[in-house]
């Protein structure tokens, strides 16, 4: 039952064939085999097991609260939850127990949801590996499954695939089965590379469409609660959910439509689909290069009609995102103290000694490195040249998005990441700077530019990593529903299969084996 | 045979090749979609389009480490500084003239404003709870007003503060 989709799983409590608890409890027990994945920091087992009590009644009174009610998730441990600790993978925080809950995490408990756990991240979510957290690396499930190990030669006991970040720890929970969904954070592709990654679909929403409301920030001006889900379909009920103006977060926008119910077929073929140019960039795999072109063929061949365009200035939106991330993050960080909450240092010399150990004690150099050049950048010198400058190419990367979209191109078709998940030996050679300049490559733009994009697992049969990647789409904002539909139409034409791990056949025969995978075929 | 296994056996089937660096193509690879460019469209910038490269003077060290109360440990995090620059340098190949910052994607929209009401709040007690020090109502922070001791003393009162990290954290 771990391998169905929220809607068969809903479908299955309304029927009475799976109670909330005991789906609940499954997951805590596949959370506990699959701990050496490291995607979870704090397991919320006791609060979980009585939230899935509460549902089993619920639906035993035939009055469920709606189409998530007794669906386990799980939550990056950047968003706040009450009580319960939330620390962004960093000593600073660790202990910190929030006084509330996020409001996207609020409105996932008010719809009868059940919170398994807080997963892991880069510490402060400033990463693209997963690899830089107080709590160690997460590790990509598909590592253990059998294809990957015969073909790499890799022992997962001393080197495995990373899952891409910096929501690495979400997508590994959703990938290896031991949450249904789980929140991510995407400011420059945190949630979209680790779904490609690990295989499995996420969702950037149209900036302000979701509330920030307890995400601990670090790009106010780019942050998106993300969504990651097994199904596109599951990800619109979940936007459907979480969208919506929040008193608490004023750049939270009206959504365009309250109901967002997908349409189960579309017709592609009114569809002009981009292909931008740029997004062939050095390095790109040719693995990704061929799955990019198989895809373009597959909405081809669908009557789309599918495009060359251009975007001009992508090749430098990652140098603006770096400059523009450094400066917010220099200013965000600075509420790190240790006075109100969080670690403080035994340094008491001064109040400015006191703030500095603290904070030499509390981030590590991956934060620290993102501090200084933040505030070289945003010193009286250098403002003009290099903080301002960013944010006038910044509107450069979100005048080639309008045009394309005005040119009535309704989306674009990309890849995600330049290759497939790379070895944790191979991606620590690199410093966690240089690393995210080459995997933020194709998703920070949209960051820039604000605009919605879900992203869509591709076939691994076809690929020879025997790794997952994902293609993303790209629209204009508020536009989510359509490419969610649109990405529901490629997910049913590329089906993408479920992880196997080592010792997964007993357990399925345990289950009956008979609920999976309904409806997918492969090409 | 269930689903899931039928693909994973044609994955295995697939680990069945020989499997060597020579890129056996799939059927898919023969054919490539017009659309999509065959090869890679644009260059790093290079050297010689940027500006002279920034150094970091001891001064500027230490102005920053005081505004951004983080220290930098050694030259290592010197030169990744530099590093940070020379990255951004790549900024000023692009022609911005005449175009306007952009601050927020959400600049043509008027965002709501709530009305200006009390509407939750008398949470002190709880707030000070996650305090690790309060006295009465109030956080409690060493004196003020004093200066961060100079470079060198600096680095002998992190120097004690790593150890309290190694020990405790």
């Amino acid at each position: 039952m771990l391998r169905l989709t929220i809607r068969e799983v809903s479908l299955a409590f309304r029927e009475g064939r799976i109670l909330p608890s005991e789906l609940c409890q499954k997951c805590l027990d596949r959370i506990k085999k699959t701990r050496y994945l490291n995607a979870y920091i704090t397991v919320t087992e006791e609060q979980a097991v009585a939230q899935a009590a509460a549902a089993d009644e619920r639906f035993r009174r035939g009055t469920p609260k709606g189409p998530l009610d007794g669906i386990p998730f799980a939550v990056k441990d950047n968003f706040c939850t009450e009580n319960t600790e939330t620390t962004c993978a960093s000593k600073m925080l660790k202990g910190y127990r929030p006084p509330f809950s996020a409001t996207v995490v609020q409105k996932l408990l008010d719809q009868g949801a059940v919170l398994l756990g807080k997963t892991n991240l880069d510490e402060f979510a400033m990463g693209s590996g997963s690899t830089d957290g107080a709590f160690g690396p997460v590790r990509n499930p598909w590592s253990y499954s059998t294809p990957y190990r015969d073909r790499s030669g890799l022992d997962p006991d001393s080197d495995w695939a990373i899952t891409g970040g910096s929501s690495g720890g979400s997508a590994a929970a959703v990938a290896s089965l031991s949450s249904f969904l789980a929140l991510g954070s995407d400011t420059g592709g945190s949630t979209r590379n680790p779904a490609a990654l690990c295989g499995v679909v996420g969702l950037k929403p149209t900036y302000g469409l979701v509330s920030r409301h307890g995400l601990i920030p670090l790009v106010n001006s780019m942050d998106v609660p993300g969504i990651m889900t097994r199904s596109v379909h599951d990800a619109a009920t979940v936007l459907g959910v979480l969208q919506g103006q929040d008193a608490k977060d004023s750049t939270t926008i009206r959504p365009p439509m309250e109901n967002f119910h997908l349409p189960d077929d579309i017709d592609v073929s009114k569809l002009r689909i981009g292909i931008p140019k740029e997004y062939h960039a050095p390095g790109l795999s040719q693995e990704i290069l061929s799955q990019w072109s198989r895809v373009a063929d597959i909405l081809e061949r669908a009557g789309a009609r599918v495009e060359a365009v251009s975007l001009p200035h992508t090749q430098h939106s990652i140098v603006c995102y770096h400059v523009l991330c450094a400066a917010e993050v220099a200013s965000n960080m600075a509420r790190f103290d240790g006075l109100q909450y969080g670690h403080r240092s035994a340094e008491d010399s001064s109040t400015d000694a006191l703030y500095a150990a603290t904070r030499h004690e509390g981030f590590n150099g991956v934060v620290r490195g993102r501090i200084l050049p933040g505030n070289y950048f945003l010193l009286k010198r250098s403002y003009q040249r290099y903080f301002l400058k960013a944010q006038q190419v910044r509107r450069l990367i979100a005048q080639d998005f309008a045009q394309v979209f005005s040119a009535g191109v309704d989306l674009l078709l990309t890849p995600t990441t330049l290759s497939h998940a790379p070895s944790h030996a191979h991606f620590i050679q690199e410093d966690n700077r240089t690393r995210s300049a080459q995997e933020d490559v194709f998703t920070q733009p949209v960051n820039m530019a604000g605009l919605p994009s879900p992203l869509c697992p591709l076939s691994l049969p076809a690929l020879r990593s025997a790794l997952p990647i994902g293609l993303q789409l790209i629209g204009a904002a508020l536009q989510d529903r359509k490419l969610l539909a649109v990405a529901g139409w490629l997910e049913r034409q590329v089906a993408f299969p479920r992880i196997q791990l080592p010792w997964d056949t007993e357990e399925e025969e345990e289950d009956g084996g008979g609920l999976v995978e309904r409806g997918q075929r492969v090409l | 045979m269930s689903f899931v296994e039928d693909i994973l056996t044609s994955a295995q089937s697939l680990t069945g090749r020989r499997w060597t660096h020579g890129k056996p193509l799939s059927e898919d690879e023969n054919v490539h979609n017009s659309k999509v460019p065959q090869t890679p469209t644009w260059e790093p910038v290079s050297e010689n389009q940027l500006p002279p490269p920034t150094r970091v003077p001891l001064d500027l060290v230490d102005k920053l480490e005081r505004l951004a109360l983080v220290d930098f440990r050694n030259q290592e995090a010197v030169t990744r500084l530099e590093k940070a620059i020379r990255f951004a340098d790549q900024l000023h190949v692009v022609n911005t003239e005449g175009v306007e910052p952009m601050e927020s994607v959400l600049e043509d929209r008027a965002l709501h404003l709530r009305d200006d009401r009390v509407e939750e709040g008398d949470c002190a007690e709880q707030l000070l709870q996650l305090s690790k020090k309060t006295a009465e109502e109030y956080f409690v922070a060493p004196p003020g007003n004093i200066p961060l001791p100079e470079r060198g003393e600096r680095a002998t009162m992190l120097k004690d503060s790593k150890n309290w990290t190694e020990e405790t954290v």
